[in-house]
Order: C-alpha cells, then structure tokens, then sequence
C-alpha cells in the first residue's frame, strides 16, 4: 500500500494490520519516532497525522492511505533545522533525548493550529507525553521559543526576507 | 566480609574529620574504586606499586595513547571508558580534552566504551564520569601537549620554553610553528603518565566553564541515528523474548510448531526458562511473541511477602550487621529524645524507551552493542554464559534511552547475545516490550530506617542513632549470574551472593552519616542479603531514602527546639562551602520564617552526596489542596557546588532532571505486587509525574570553585529534593509523612480530611 510521510508516497509492503511506527522505523528507516510502550501511554512514538497528534504505536497504517503523515524528519534537517528543532538546539532541551521527538510532535500540532497558543495550553497539550530524565522545563521552554521562531518563520516570506 | 577493604580509612576517621574529608583510593581493584556499589570478593586489597597515585583513571590505565591518539593528519582522538547515558558526557570530556590540547572541542574525535579499544573504566555511574575519565584526560592530555612542545622543540630549533601549543599547532616566539600531525612519532605517546602534570590555569581557560552546545542533541532533535534502537545491520532479524509471568515461575513443556509457522519467524529458542522468538520484520516478531505468550504455560510460585508489612519483613530478614560509624558513645546526654521511623518502597528505573540490545555471531566472535553502563563487566558476564573465551567477545556501548543506573541494559544484551548464538551470522536486534522493562528490570531496594536523636538545653543535638535495613544496592554483573538470560537458561548461573560493602563510597548505607557535628553519634546497617525481589543501583542508591530520612528529622529537631530549619542545620554546619551553599540557596530563595497562606508551605533540605561530591541545598515552596490531597509546586530554588563546573548549563540541565525525577519518585513511585507477581506492568499502574505536576519555577543556581577538583554532580538532587518536600508539606500542614510516596491517596488520609 502507498503511504504519504513527510510530503513523498511510499510503496510500503507490510501487513495492514502492522502499527505506524514500525513502518516508519524499520521500512522507511526513520528514526525519530520511538517505540516507548505500545499502549498509548507514553507519546515517544508521537507523529502528526492530517495535522493532529497521533499516537503512531496504536495505529495501523490500513487507517493511513492517503493521509499526510509528519514525523520530525519533515521538520527540517540537522544543517537546516526548522524552528521547533533550532527551538530544542537553543534551549538544550534534552538529556536523553529518546523523548523528545514525540514531544516535538505534539507541540507542532498544537503550534501549526493554535499558533498563539498560550503557556498554559503548551503545557495541557503535552501531559500524554512522558520524560524521564526530568527535561520538563526545559521543554516547555523550547516550546514556547519554537511558538516565536514559528510566527518569525511565517511571517519571513511576506516580508520579503529569509531567516537565516 | 573479613577483610578490611580500605586499611587507612575508616568511617571513624572520616566522621572525625568532619568538612575536610580526603579519600584515598589506592587500590588496584579498580572496577570497584571506580564505584564502590560492587559486590567484590573477600580478598585483600592489593596496594598499588610504590610511588604516587596518577590523578584519576590514569591510576588503572597509565599510558598515554590509551587516552590520546594523534594522527599524521593532526586529526585528535580521545578514548575514554565512560559512556554517554544522556547526561552529556561527550561534550563535557571534549572540553576538558580540548583545553589542554589546545585544539577546538568539535574537532575531537572522542570514542566511548568499547572493550576493543578503550581504557577499562568499570561502570559509567555514581557521577564519576567527569571526576574520574575526566581528570584522567585532562592529564594526560596536558602531558601529551607538553610532549608535543618537546619534540617540536628539537624540529624548530627553538626553546620548549619559548613555544606554545595553539589550536593544533606548536608555535614559536616568531611565528614559525608545527603541526601536531607534523611531530607524532611512532609509539611518542606509548608511555606512562606521571603524577604531575601542567595544567592551565582557571584564567586562562577557553572551554571548560564556557556554555557550549552538547554535541548529540541536533541529531536526536533532527532523526539522526542516535539510538542502539535506531541500528540497521544488513540482514538483522527482530527478535523477541516471551519473560514468565513471574519470578520463579518454571516453563512447562511447550510445542512451538505452530510459532515457528508464522509468517516470518526465522527461530523460537528456548533454553530451560528462556524463551525468545527471531523473525524477519520487527511486527511479525511482536505477533510471534503474543502468540508464544499465550501459548507458554509456566508453574508459578507465590514467594512475595505482603507489600503492605513491608517494614516488618525488612527487619525479620536481617542477616548481618554492619556498623557505618561510630564517634563519641555517650548516649545518655540531653534533655530531650526524639525518634522517628521513614520507608521507602521499591522504585523503578523506568526508562522511556525500553532495553534494547544488537547481536551479531561473525566468524566465533560476538559482537554486542549495548546500552550498558559498563561494557567489560557485561562482556565478561556474557562470555561466562555463552562459554566463549573473553577475547570472543566484543561489546560496544551504543546509546539507550535514559540511564538511572542498573536497568535491562546488561539483560537485554545477554538476551541478544543468546538469541544471536542460534543465528550464526545473522545480526539481531532484541527490543523488550514495556511490560519487560516494568517488570523484569532490577529496582531500588525498599528501605527502612529509624532515627532517634538527643538535643541539649541550648537546643543542640548531642546524639544520634541511626539504623537502616536494605538490601545491596549493587548486583551488577561481571558473573554470568547477575544476567536475567543467564538465570534463566537451563544451565541457571545462580546470583552472586549479596555482599555487605561499608566504604566510604557508600552502597545502601549511602549519605546515611550525616554531615552536620553530632559529638556522640552510631549509624548501623542492618543488612538483608535475600529478598524475593530483584533489586539493583537505581540513582544515588542509599542515599535517597537516608538523606530523605535524615534531613526530615532535622525539620523535626529543629522544631522541637523552636529554631527556624535552616538555622538549626547551620548551628550544626561547619563546612564552610556547605555553608555557602546553604547560603546561596536560601538567599535566592528569600527565605524566611513568616507564615504563609492556608495550605501553603516552604521546606528545605541540604546534603553533600556521598559525604565527599557535590554539595546541594534546595528549597521549595508548595500548595496541598486537603480535599484531594494533591500537592503543587510554585517554585524550586536549589543551589550546588561541584568544585570547578566543567560544563555550566549541562550542570544545570542535570540538576533540573534530579529534582524533577527525584519529585516522581517521592509523589508517585512505588512498585506494587501481590504474593506472586509484580503488579506495576506499565504507565497506568506505575504512574510518573507528568507535565501537570511540573513546579511552577525552577532555580539552579551554581556555586563555581575554579581550579578545585570536580565533585560528582549527576545524583546530587535525589535526596534532598525528597526532604525538602516532605518539609514544607509538614510546613503547610502540620503534619509530617514517613513514608514514601506522597501519592494524594495518602497526604489526604494523613491529613484526616
């Protein structure tokens, strides 16, 4: 079955029936979204679909033909980072790291709808989403940092200029 | 345990020199110097050979070109016996690198664990990594630098006084200069370091002290391969392993035709207790393991002791006594005596990302990446198991998700290394499942501790007794016993033997002397050697449960003699940079005595870790809602020094993790079980703090000592973090909680609403 990740279609030869993020792992060998649980209750495996935050370790890819599906590595690349990656490179915002694309995921979903979303809602939108290392703080404060880069970046085209 | 292990020095002595504690660790045994949670053999230690102990790691692996290589090209590569567990270890050791070799951080070749080719430096724990790899490569890479000038100096005709090393090059007064590439020889570097090496000096410093980026984080952020889970070897099956539903459960026969016609299942193995399947895609290795689970049929034996009489069981299961120090012995003095009694149950690691491990059999030698903290203690375990010869057997770390300490790591790469010995020449990768982690991993032991103390009429303390009743903190391997596969198998390798370690380093009976001047004081360590649940290291090991207990008490005293907490602790206090980081803390914190609102509270707590690493003073002011029992936190203030702060922000972000972790642990965390099986199976039923629960600010403020030695950090928060809770719930309250968690359940019931 053919599956759209990260803007290309991919012929992907696998059981339906097989969740999301173990063809985005294994088939299409992307990285970023992780295995945590399996059950839902972690968010490593965090990837957008259609816009919204999924759960990608839940979701069979027979529920996906023709659905826009978004990992980290759609966001940008490491020599050209979008914002929400330059926003976690700013704030250090790891220790581990085996988190953190899920998080980066979730909050895309909620920044790409709800670009002025407030503090309190950043924090909300992320609760399915666990860290171990205890990053919390600074998570969120790279969330908060990618809602500026983000509008800097939307805004950069109409103006006429590039952030470099 | 008959011999002494460490003849020069003893509790006594330390507790005597109260705030100038100097440890000598002369002893050639290094895996254990590297970390003293080991259970080591009762053999003497042996000293090393005469002369002067080389600073750090350098004592167990002297010469210089294990450390430091430099190529024709000039190219630098640093190898060092530690890994990266996220806690930032390869920037922080270029840095330390690149000072001395004058060369700039990022063009470090730096490589990490790996049997083949770096120094033995046992395990990456304890918060020693920068104190012990690092102090080694900051010395030899000195010694390196200075050789270097040396042989330029004969190449360029010019004085070794007269030149200088500068970002790879050997520079001359007028401008002539070198290549490093251009003065290597062969073998220059194949000599021992010396005692003594020329460091620069704090103010000439261009890396250490600086921000600087961690080098890992762009790919983790980007969805570089970053991740032993992220490995894709040529032909590498997925694999499986199907774990009994509980400890001691035996496997009954079972026909596994049915599993190994399943689409794309390569192998079922079992091995007595050890059952696993291999199959070409990672999901039908998953459906595989379902079906294998539900067909697996084991005889269960309920051996668990009832979770709720937890203190009971402890103290009946004492096996030994260990005394941890004794000073004075006049129990008799004061006015007035207090006690109190606190409990700590089983916690977990608890990694996001379950263990993960990569096999390969190629040609007799396996090949193991691993996410362990230590990879030869792993290879030797894993040769014992396979019965390969240790030269069989390589094991390269490769990085996990979190490491707290003694997790699945080591298991799941026995797991690997087993599977991968049935599929000759076919990588495999064993990914466990969450409920594996939850349920397999070893946990920190549960703990009991009792306090009593004296104080006098001027409201100071005069005596002190302190007992604890733990396990082992340390069941790491190094014995193909210490390996869950290795248990399993049919050939069952026993455990090793729990051994009672009292060193200054401190297993269960970590942090459990307290730092303040108590002139009569005896700390005992009622050590339990079996439990019927498996435990190992988690972060700070005893220290957790004795500075939650110690430093709660201190709230008490000081209570009970109407001082405010964080005078009472300073009247007791002489250690001058304890004291500056009480001060800075409190400071920052504005602290006071003023009563606060209805159901809001402030609590302190201080601790210097292990009694001889970084020193942490923390306070926090918190809200406990008496209808639910729910407790939140506006604001953390915490101040630390670790002697000269190599890295300033990696620093910060560790302390952050320990008090945000440490604040998990003690609202949330403990494991449940019944008579036969652990009952914490995932996420739901082992709940951790999430978003909702985060403080509302979080201050690290870092008191820097240029030029002191560093004074390991990673661990330094989980203890007072707990104490300085339970104190300003007390403060909101009025009422004081003994035991861990402080889940809503129980504030509420305490508070009797």
């Amino acid at each position: 079955m053919k599956l759209n990740v990260n803007g290309s279609t991919h012929e992907v030869d696998a059981d339906p029936a097989t969740p999301l993020l173990y063809v985005l792992r294994n088939d299409l060998e992307l990285n970023a979204a992780k295995f945590g649980c399996g059950l839902g209750q972690c968010g490593a495996c965090t990837v957008m679909v259609d816009g919204k935050a999924i759960f990608s370790c839940l979701t069979p890819i027979l529920l996906l033909e023709g659905r826009e599906i978004k990992t980290v590595e759609g966001l940008g690349t490491i020599d050209s980072p979008g914002p929400m990656q330059q926003a976690f490179i700013e704030e250090q915002a790891a220790q581990c790291g085996y988190c953190i694309p899920g998080m980066m995921m979730r909050a895309q979903a909620l920044l790409q709808s709800k670009p002025d979303a407030s503090d309190a809602e950043i924090q909300t939108t992320l609760e399915p989403n666990l860290c171990r290392c205890g990053t919390h703080m600074r998570i969120l404060k790279a969330v908060k940092r990618a809602r500026e880069l983000m509008k800097t970046a939307a805004m950069a085209p109409a103006s006429g200029e590039r952030k470099v | 345990m008959n011999a002494p292990r460490f003849p020069n020095v003893t509790r006594r002595s330390l507790l005597l020199g109260t705030g100038a504690l100097v440890v000598s660790f002369s002893l050639k045994d290094h895996a254990f110097a590297q970390e003293g949670e080991l259970n080591v053999p009762a053999k003497p230690p042996e000293p090393v050979a005469t002369g002067p102990k080389l600073p750090g790691s350098l004592a167990d692996t002297p010469s210089l070109d294990a450390w430091i290589r430099i190529d024709a090209d000039s190219s630098v590569t640093v190898y060092t016996g530690k890994a990266e567990l996220g806690q930032g270890t390869k920037t922080s050791l270029r840095q330390i690198a690149a000072e001395e070799l004058e060369v700039p951080p990022a063009s470090i070749n730096l490589i990490t664990a790996d049997t083949a080719i770096t120094p033995d430096e046992g395990f990456t724990a304890g918060s020693q990594t920068v104190q012990n790899s690092g102090t080694a490569i900051r010395n030899a890479a000195a010694q390196v630098r200075e050789i270097l000038i040396q042989q330029a100096s004969s190449k360029l005709q010019v004085p070794a006084d007269q030149l200088k090393a500068q970002n790879g090059r050997i520079v001359g007064p007028d401008g002539k200069s070198i290549g490093y590439g251009e003065v290597v020889m062969t073998d220059m570097l194949h000599v021992d370091a010396q005692p003594k090496s020329k460091l620069k000096s704090p103010d000439a410093y261009e890396y250490i002290g600086k921000p600087f980026a961690r080098v890992d984080i762009p790919a983790k952020v980007t969805g570089g391969p970053a991740y032993v889970q992220d490995m894709r070897l040529p032909g590498m099956l997925h694999a499986r392993v199907v774990r009994p539903p509980s400890w001691f459960a035996t496997l009954k026969d079972i026909d596994t035709a049915s599993i190994k016609a399943m689409p794309g299942v390569v192998a079922v193995i079992r091995d007595g207790n050890f059952l696993a399947v291999a199959a070409e895609k990672e999901f039908q290795a998953v459906q595989a393991m379902r079906a294998l689970t539900d067909l697996a049929e084991w005889e269960e034996t309920p051996r668990l002791p009832n979770e709720q009489d937890l203190p009971a069981v402890l103290q009946k299961s004492e096996s030994e006594q260990g005394v941890v120090a004794e000073a004075g012995g006049d129990f008799t003095g004061g006015i007035t005596t207090f006690s109190a009694q606190f409990m700590r149950p089983y916690q977990m690691h608890a990694s996001i990302g379950p263990s993960c491990s990569v096999a390969h059999l190629d040609n007799g030698t396996m090949t193991v990446w691993t996410h362990t903290q230590g990879v030869y203690p792993d290879r030797k375990a894993i040769a014992q198991m396979l019965g390969m010869p240790l030269d069989k057997v390589r094991c390269i770390h490769t990085e996990g998700s979190g490491c707290y300490g003694h997790n699945g790591a080591d298991d799941a790469a026995g797991d690997a290394a087993l599977i991968a010995r049935a599929l000759p020449g076919r990588p495999v990768k064993v990914q466990w499942m969450r409920d594996q982690e939850h349920l397999w991993e070893p946990y920190g032991p549960a703990m009991l501790t009792k306090v009593s103390a004296s104080l006098d009429v001027s409201g100071k303390i005069v005596n002190w007794k302190y007992d604890l009743w733990s396990n082992t903190h340390s069941a790491r391997p190094g014995s193909a016993g210490a390996l869950l596969p290795g248990q399993l198998m049919a050939s069952g390798f026993p455990p090793d033997k729990p051994v009672m370690n009292i060193t200054p380093l401190g297993n269960g009976d970590r942090n459990a002397i307290p730092l303040y001047s108590i002139p009569n004081m005896r700390v005992l360590w009622h050590f339990v050697a079996d439990m019927p649940v498996r435990v190992s290291s988690l972060r700070g090991l005893g220290a957790y449960a004795n500075v939650f207990s110690i430093e709660s008490f201190m709230d008490q005293l000081a209570k009970e003699a109407g001082a405010d907490p964080v005078e009472f602790r300073l009247k007791h206090m002489e250690d001058p940079r304890a004291r500056k980081v009480i001060a800075t803390a409190v400071e920052a914190f504005n602290w006071s005595s003023d009563p606060m609102p209805e159901g809001r509270g402030r609590g302190f707590a201080f601790a210097k870790y292990k009694n001889h690493a970084a020193y942490l003073a923390l306070a926090m002011e918190i809200d406990v809602d008496k209808e639910t029992g729910k407790i939140r936190i506006p604001r953390i203030v915490s101040a630390v020094d670790c002697g000269e702060a190599v890295a300033p922000d990696n620093i910060r972000n560790q302390t952050e993790g320990g008090i945000i972790q440490s604040l998990s642990w003690t609202m949330y965390e403990e494991v449940n079980f019944d008579n036969t099986r652990i009952m914490s199976s995932d996420w739901s039923t082992y709940p951790i703090l999430r978003f909702s629960a985060v403080p509302g600010t979080l201050d690290v403020h870092i008191v820097d000592n240029p030029g002191s030695p560093y004074l390991g950090v990673a661990e330094a928060a989980q203890g007072p973090t707990s104490a300085a809770l339970a104190n300003a719930l007390a403060n909101a309250t009025g009422k004081r909680l003994y035991n861990l968690p402080f889940s809503p359940a129980r504030v509420k019931a305490t508070l009797g609403v």
